[in-house]
């Protein structure tokens, strides 16, 4: 689906109106994984809002990325409870797997790895959201499987 | 003598002799007034952090005279240290939806939202299920409310009521001046209650045991339970429900594993308190008061580094829009850094804290105003981890 006609649909199920924006960008990150400039600047025109007002929007919230990203985005937990459970060795093992840094995304654009303030999982962590699902109680080898799992999906 | 803290069911209690609805339909057989007098009897103060009387919010929403009101669910939990109302969203979210729509009937709305934050969206499914139900059958009991989902992302600061109405508008994620207060102008400027999802569960279950039950739980500034959420350094981390105005050393003896030096009480814009003074520290709104985040560290931790974290946390969730936030927040970060590199004297951490007592005045909100909590309670109590 162009991204054109992605926006018409998320804006037809939404509501035309300034309050339906957060649930747009969302929409269009689930499918793009990222706001273009085309998506942004076809949401502006189907809101009648300028478009630097749907780049303020967007440029404000850490999901809502304005970047490229993967298919599949890591967020690691860097959050003071994680740090004291592990978090470190969780980046390295993520790191030397997918052989990209935080901010990075892989070559066949699959990953991007992040990491994220507390996403609320301090009993159990260290923790790292893929994309919405949650995977606490991490050690580097099962970080590892967990990421072997994703790229053997197509 | 019993020295176990005493635990609590009431947030997650399973009753089967009546459901959430059913605690529903009972309630709005009563008249508003009657409920309002009851959740002001009872104590009750918001559960999120800031601890405003709940009876009173809603009197003043419902005393407004305006054709739309709302209600809402902050369901924007990112306090660090907090989970408490994840679980409560998993397991028992139909007493979410009965607080909001006994609220509703109270103050006279139509419609409720659960702003849910974006870290959460994995729940939303099952929380959608479960809504569509229960918005079905308020349907069919003929009761006009109707509640919605919202989602966040990924943004500490919409936790903060006008920020999340801003969120909840299509805009940037920036507080507002205030006043005027959500109960004259919230979201879409119409009077909105907006509660935090532990605040609402209570609601429901003293509208259902009624207030006396509740009012004898905790002390006279304190009334009833609380959802804490234990991590750090503890053998049982989780999620414990207690009663209000417990004596620190208690909670210590029961959660520390033996060895904890300091608890931040309250998550990142919360207190540290040391050791020494765990003995007077009474943990409700006459002490320290803590939207439920209790983080345990043991002697093996350097507080600087639990600080720089804390920092750093504030200088990324900063909205920028107010300076002394904005600059403050990187100031303080930034110079705890020189100090520890010896680039500064130890006087200049002084200095720091006079920056975060005018970043507690001048601050448009609540970020930037309890910055200087942890600051100052970690300096000052731990001023040599932070300098050397």
């Amino acid at each position: 689906m162009t991204t054109e006609l992605l926006v018409k649909e998320l804006v037809e199920k939404n509501g035309r109106c300034r309050n339906s924006l957060m649930p747009i960008l969302q929409g269009i990150v689930q499918k793009e994984h990222y706001l273009s400039e085309e998506a942004m600047l076809s949401v502006a025109k189907e809101l009648d809002l300028s478009a630097a007002d749907v780049y303020g929007t967007a440029s404000f919230y850490t999901f809502l990325d304005t970047v490229p990203r993967g298919k599949n985005v890591i967020r690691v937990c860097k959050t003071i409870t994680c740090h004291m459970k592990g978090r470190e060795e969780i980046i390295e093992a993520i790191s030397n797997h997918l052989k990209i840094k935080v901010g990075e995304t892989t070559h066949d654009k699959k990953f991007t790895l992040l990491t994220a303030n507390c996403l609320g999982w301090c009993h159990k962590g260290p923790v790292m959201l893929i994309n919405d699902e949650v995977y606490p109680e991490l050690t580097p080898a099962k970080t590892v499987e967990i990421l072997e799992k994703y790229g053997k999906e197509q | 003598m019993e020295t176990k803290l005493k635990k609590v069911d009431i947030i997650f209690e399973d009753d089967k002799t009546i459901s959430p609805i059913g605690i529903l339909e009972k309630t709005i057989k009563r008249s508003a007034d009657e409920i309002i007098l009851d959740l002001i009897d009872s104590g009750l103060k918001g559960r999120g952090g800031a601890g405003f009387p709940t009876g009173l919010k809603w009197k003043f929403t419902r005393n407004e005279d305006s054709e739309v009101k709302y209600v809402i669910c902050n369901a924007d939990e990112g306090e660090p240290g907090t989970f408490k109302d994840r679980e409560i969203l998993d397991r028992v979210p139909e007493k979410i939806f009965t607080g909001m729509a006994i609220c509703g009937y109270v103050i006279g709305a139509k419609e409720g939202y659960i702003y849910i934050r974006g870290e959460y969206n994995f729940l939303l499914k099952s929380i959608q299920a479960k809504l569509d139900k229960f918005n079905n059958e308020m349907k069919q009991k003929h009761i006009d409310f109707t509640i919605y989902l919202k989602s966040g992302s990924g943004a500490y600061v919409c936790g903060e009521e006008s920020a999340l109405f801003e969120s909840m508008e299509g805009k940037r994620g920036e507080p507002r001046n205030k006043p005027p207060y959500p109960t004259v102008a919230g979201y879409n400027n119409k009077p909105t209650v907006i509660n935090n999802v532990e605040t609402l569960v209570y609601t429901t279950m003293i509208c259902h045991m009624g207030p006396e039950k509740f009012k004898a739980l905790g002390t006279t500034d304190s009334r009833g339970s609380k959802v804490f959420s234990v991590s750090g350094d503890t053998p049982i981390p989780g999620i414990y429900e207690l009663e209000l105005g417990m004596p620190l050393n208690k909670f210590v003896e029961e959660f520390g594993d033996g060895d904890a030096k300091a608890i931040q009480v309250g998550g990142a814009s919360g207190h540290c308190v040391p050791r020494k003074k765990f003995n007077d520290t009474i943990i409700g709104f006459e002490g320290i008061p803590t939207g439920g985040s209790m983080m345990i560290f043991n002697s093996s931790r350097s507080m600087y580094n639990v600080l720089h974290d804390y920092l750093e946390f504030f200088t990324e969730e900063s909205c920028g829009q107010c300076t002394p936030c904005r600059v403050g927040c990187q100031q303080l970060l930034k110079g705890i850094e020189a100090v520890k590199r010896g680039e500064r004297s130890p006087s200049y951490l002084d200095d720091l804290k006079k920056l975060t007592n005018t970043m507690k005045i001048a601050a448009k909100c609540g970020l930037g105003q309890s910055v200087g909590n942890p600051f100052n309670s970690i300096v000052d109590n731990f001023r040599e981890e932070i300098i050397y």
